[in-house]
């Protein structure tokens, strides 16, 4: 156990010595989206900072430019005051950076040991004949694994370990490749309390040894209990870093959410009538609890909360892409069975899917062939698809929904993500759905075609369909929703029940339950 | 705020595609094309006519130089082409008034006493050989020889260049040689488009092909087999072959058994069954009629295995480009979850894919075991490879999503014309599998670059 004074020593250390680690004007573009505008970092010997942030702020790809996944437009990385130039994982992993994803990166049918040595293993003699050696590799393991407190045998295939000992192997890894700077996104989200408490004991001890450790998390209190600094980001920019004990949750929660309403959202005049799409006890593991939902005709209904909530799994659920284990799905007051995306369709239910290129889009094929594909039922006769008849309503909607495209036969893969987001509208808008499921419909989607969405959701809840909507954006989840769910952990944890006053402050309170 | 500048789409310039795109999806047919002209080049040679018209011809060429009634001596091998070819001459000249004094059928000495006892007789205008009877030395110097025929003259049918490549028989032979690969080349396209392989259609060719013989041997009455019996074991051979395919398109659907794997043990299955079906020999007690569909050349002279195939790739074209069938195909092969959220039935597409892909094969073996008049468990060992490499050399891509049928007909035509070309120029076997492979190879890399430059 640390005390209070052990923390001040190391601080005081930490006072003096000089940065460890310094990102210096980071920036990174993405087609449509700045990811990163110039952000500043700095890390010194022993240190734990925490980055937080909204979804999409840029801790992500901030941690990917460190980790050498991914390469920055501009900006300098120098460590322990030497310029470090970081072009690929290996250069990062020589300079002494370790980054531990979220998906962790060991070889499923390789023990702890060989995973831990993987690409570094001890050999015998010169080493010119790779024969590895095996009895020094197990001493260190043992070692290794009795300093992170790990009871694991090193020889039991790492796809046999629970996900709090897996992680212990990727420490492992990052230690005997001698990290001086360790990365951890979202270390906790699959542990229970007790690995929790395990993992921060581990935390502390490498901090001690002077690992500087970079602790990505959405878990406010854990940021308090574990880190000496914390730093946020919004949208790609630094806005704030303090000593954890010198801010409040609430303040963390104002400088992540700060923007302002400053964008247009279209308003739009629709008393919503009766339930139509009512959702009751939906269950799937862990990822879905019991969820119970009902969108009115003509409501805006937003689904939010963290990544990893549960939203996008609820949303699946409902169009039947993956089968539930429980509950009761009604549309105008019939029940329905929605086995497969196909009864869903049938149904008059369409999704948006969260990401448009591996699931809402054949990006090989022509904006006309990819519009047609749920509406070939309609669009054919006796096997045959009506081609004419296709490009004729294609064509239509790429006008009414102004799709930036040469001509239909173009393919969806050249278009920018805002025209092929309308792409995938139009595949619904012609089948005439009564119901739509919106997963993240603005995400790497630019201003302009944002407001055009928007103006088309609008549209669609005047005439009366029922339409839920998840989002990460709160912004847009304020400017757009009649009503707020906000989810957590699989739950619905709380309602807005009118979104016109609500804050971002009340979503991120519920998010963070 | 510039919206037009934000949104608007990363087009290529003019629309025009980048040009190994280009060059690949026609480009397949510029190879062929080239191929062809590469061995009709390289098989120029004299062709020297020997058939009724070369005889009419020489009859009429012998009547223009030799006067109203010329006094002929015929003289060829004693071989039935040859003798054909003399009769017919012999019989031109004379209806034309000339006389024959004689239709020599043998060996050059057999000409040497015909020509002595013309010297002797009445002289003679003209000496009728065909190519290989002129180079008989007896003809060589007539006028030294035999004084009294000083003035004969030796006419043969005019030679002319044409290359060996482009003369019809082998035309036909070429397409005719392809059909059954062409016809399981279908099926493996649209296999091949979902994002899989079926390796099992040699096998299939060779259990439809003795399923079938089977069936008519044992239940149709062998070599009195009449058309319907015939017919009906054909339908057998198929619904076998399909059902086969069914069996690995279950496995793969359902139980998420990898193509390569389920269809790899279909293929050992389905070899072993015909083994077992044939007790290990060729099953060939068939009536010659059953040779109608492999043989037979009923349509404008093109053999119906041909006409088969053309039909086949015709109705398979019009599938893939205008039907829902072809668009699911394309669909899920590009993007399975995709088309899943989209409503196609992906699962049953997938099925039916392999179902067709083992009915195409099974009706190949039928073909084969109409043009060998026999099933036999030895038949389309390989085929499998070749077919996948015509798919490929099609333009086909193995990670699914993208191909044609017409290209998968060019891609088979290229490999026939490659070991068709080959035969010709006189290239060993062994050789022509060496460049067999370098061409599937550089088709291969084409597909890879293409996909590298949508990448980049």
């Amino acid at each position: 156990m640390v005390t209070g004074k052990d923390d001040d020593d190391t601080g005081a250390r930490r006072q003096g010595a000089s940065p460890l680690l310094e990102m210096r004007g980071i920036q990174k573009s993405f087609p449509g989206v700045r990811a990163l505008r110039g952000v500043e970092l700095t890390l010194r010997p022993g240190e734990v900072l925490a980055l937080v942030g909204e979804n999409g702020a840029g801790k992500s790809t901030l941690m990917k430019i460190l980790g050498g996944a991914q390469r920055p437009d501009s900006g300098s990385i120098r460590i322990a005051g030497m310029d470090a130039a970081i072009r690929g994982p290996q250069d990062a992993r020589r300079a002494g950076v370790a980054v531990i994803y979220q998906e962790f990166n060991l070889v499923p049918a390789l023990g702890a040991a060989d995973n831990i040595f993987l690409g570094q293993e001890l050999v015998r003699g010169t080493g010119r004949l790779g024969w590895i050696d095996r009895a020094r590799q197990r001493r260190e393991v043992d070692q290794l694994l009795a300093r992170l407190s790990l009871s694991i045998d090193p020889l039991v295939p790492c796809r046999e370990l629970s996900v709090a000992q897996q992680q212990g192997v990727e420490i492992a890894k990052a230690l005997v490749a001698g990290a001086r700077i360790l990365v951890m996104d979202e270390p906790t989200a699959a542990l229970t309390a007790p690995e929790v408490e395990a993992l921060h004991a581990v935390i502390r001890d490498l901090s001690r040894a002077g690992v500087g450790i970079i602790y990505v998390s959405h878990r406010l209190e854990e940021i308090a209990q574990i880190c000496h600094r914390v730093m946020v980001l919004r949208d790609g920019e630094n806005v704030g870093e303090a000593p954890t004990a010198e801010v409040s949750r609430a303040d963390l929660i104002r400088m992540m959410v700060g923007r302002e309403l400053t964008e247009e959202f279209p308003r739009r005049h629709v008393r919503p009538g009766a339930p139509r799409l009512v959702v009751e006890g939906l269950c799937r593991g862990k990822a879905v609890q019991k969820v119970s939902l009902e969108v009115r005709a003509g409501e805006v209904l937003a689904l939010t909360g963290l990544v990893g909530s549960g939203r996008t799994e609820t949303l699946r659920l409902i169009f039947g892409a993956d089968r539930r284990w429980a509950g009761r799905i009604t549309l105008d007051g019939q029940p329905l069975a929605l086995a497969s995306p196909r009864g869903a369709i049938a149904a008059g239910i369409g999704l948006l899917p969260e990401d448009r290129k591996t699931q809402g889009l054949v990006l090989g094929l022509s904006v006309r062939k990819n519009f047609g594909l749920p509406n070939l039922p309609r669009l054919s006769r006796g096997g045959f698809v009506r081609q004419g008849e296709e490009r004729r309503a294609c064509t239509e909607y790429i006008s009414t929904l102004q799709i930036r495209t040469p001509s239909s036969e173009t393919a969806v893969r050249t278009l920018s993500g805002g025209n092929q987001q309308k792409v995938v509208l139009a595949k619904w808008l012609a089948r005439g759905c009564e119901v739509l499921l919106f997963d993240e419909p603005t995400r790497g989607v630019d201003v302009g075609a944002k407001v055009e969405i928007y103006q088309l959701i609008n549209s669609l809840a005047a005439e009366g369909k029922a339409i839920l909507m998840v989002s990460s954006d709160l912004p847009e989840v304020l400017g757009m929703a009649d009503r707020i769910l906000v989810m957590h952990d699989g739950r619905i944890t709380g309602e807005i029940p009118d979104a016109a006053h609500a804050t971002q402050e009340m979503i991120m309170e519920l998010a963070f339950a | 705020m510039n919206r037009q500048a934000l949104s608007a789409p990363r087009q290529v310039p003019g629309g025009a595609r980048p040009l190994l795109a280009v060059l690949s999806e026609a480009g397949m047919l510029w190879v062929l094309l080239g191929l062809c002209l590469l061995f009709t080049v390289l098989t120029l040679s004299e062709q020297h006519p020997s058939g009724p018209a070369a005889a009419d011809a020489l009859a009429a060429d012998i009547l223009r130089q030799c006067g109203k009634a010329p006094r002929v001596l015929v003289a060829v091998r004693e071989q039935p082409d040859d003798a054909a070819f003399a009769a017919r001459v012999a019989t031109k000249l004379t209806a034309a008034g000339a006389t024959v004094v004689e239709v020599v059928k043998g060996e050059p000495r057999d000409a040497r006493g015909a020509l002595e006892r013309s010297a002797a007789g009445g002289g003679l205008e003209c000496v009728a050989v065909n190519s290989a009877s002129a180079e008989w030395l007896v003809f060589a110097d007539l006028a030294r020889d035999y004084p009294a025929l000083a003035t004969t003259k030796l006419l043969q049918p005019k030679s002319y260049f044409w290359p060996n490549f482009l003369k019809k028989e082998n035309l036909l032979n070429i397409a005719n040689q392809i059909s059954v690969i062409a016809i399981l080349a279908i099926g493996m396209t649209m296999v091949i488009i979902t994002g899989g392989i079926d390796l099992s259609v040699g096998s299939l060719i060779a259990l439809a092909s003795v399923t079938a013989a089977v069936l008519v041997r044992d239940l149709a009455g062998g070599v009195e087999a009449g058309p319907t019996g015939m017919l009906l074991g054909g339908l057998g051979g198929i619904a076998v072959a399909a059902a086969a395919g069914a069996f690995s398109g279950l496995m793969i659907v359902c139980f998420g058994i990898p193509p390569f794997i389920a269809t790899l043990a279909m293929m050992l299955v389905a070899g072993g069954t015909a083994s077992l079906l044939a007790r290990g020999e060729s099953v060939y007690q068939l009536p010659d009629s059953f040779m109608w569909l492999g043989r037979g050349a009923d349509f404008l002279g093109l053999p119906n295995a041909v006409v088969l195939m053309l039909l086949l790739y015709l109705v398979a074209h019009v599938v893939m480009t205008r039907m829902t069938l072809g668009r699911h195909l394309l669909a899920l092969g590009g993007n399975r979850e995709a088309a899943r959220l989209s409503g196609v039935p992906v699962s049953a597409v997938v099925l039916l894919a392999y179902v067709l892909s083992g009915a195409l094969a099974g009706l190949g073996g039928v073909v084969m075991a109409s043009q060998l008049k026999s099933g036999s468990p030895n038949y389309g060992q390989m085929y499998e490879l070749y077919t996948i490499a015509a798919v490929v050399v099609g333009g086909t891509s193995l990670a699914g999503g993208e191909g044609s049928m017409l290209g998968t007909l060019v891609g088979a035509l290229i490999i026939a014309v490659i070991q068709n070309g080959m035969n010709l120029v006189g290239i060993e076997s062994y050789t022509q599998r060496v460049v067999l492979g370098v061409v599937i190879l550089a088709a291969v890399l084409l597909d890879r670059l293409r996909h590298r430059n949508w990448r980049g």
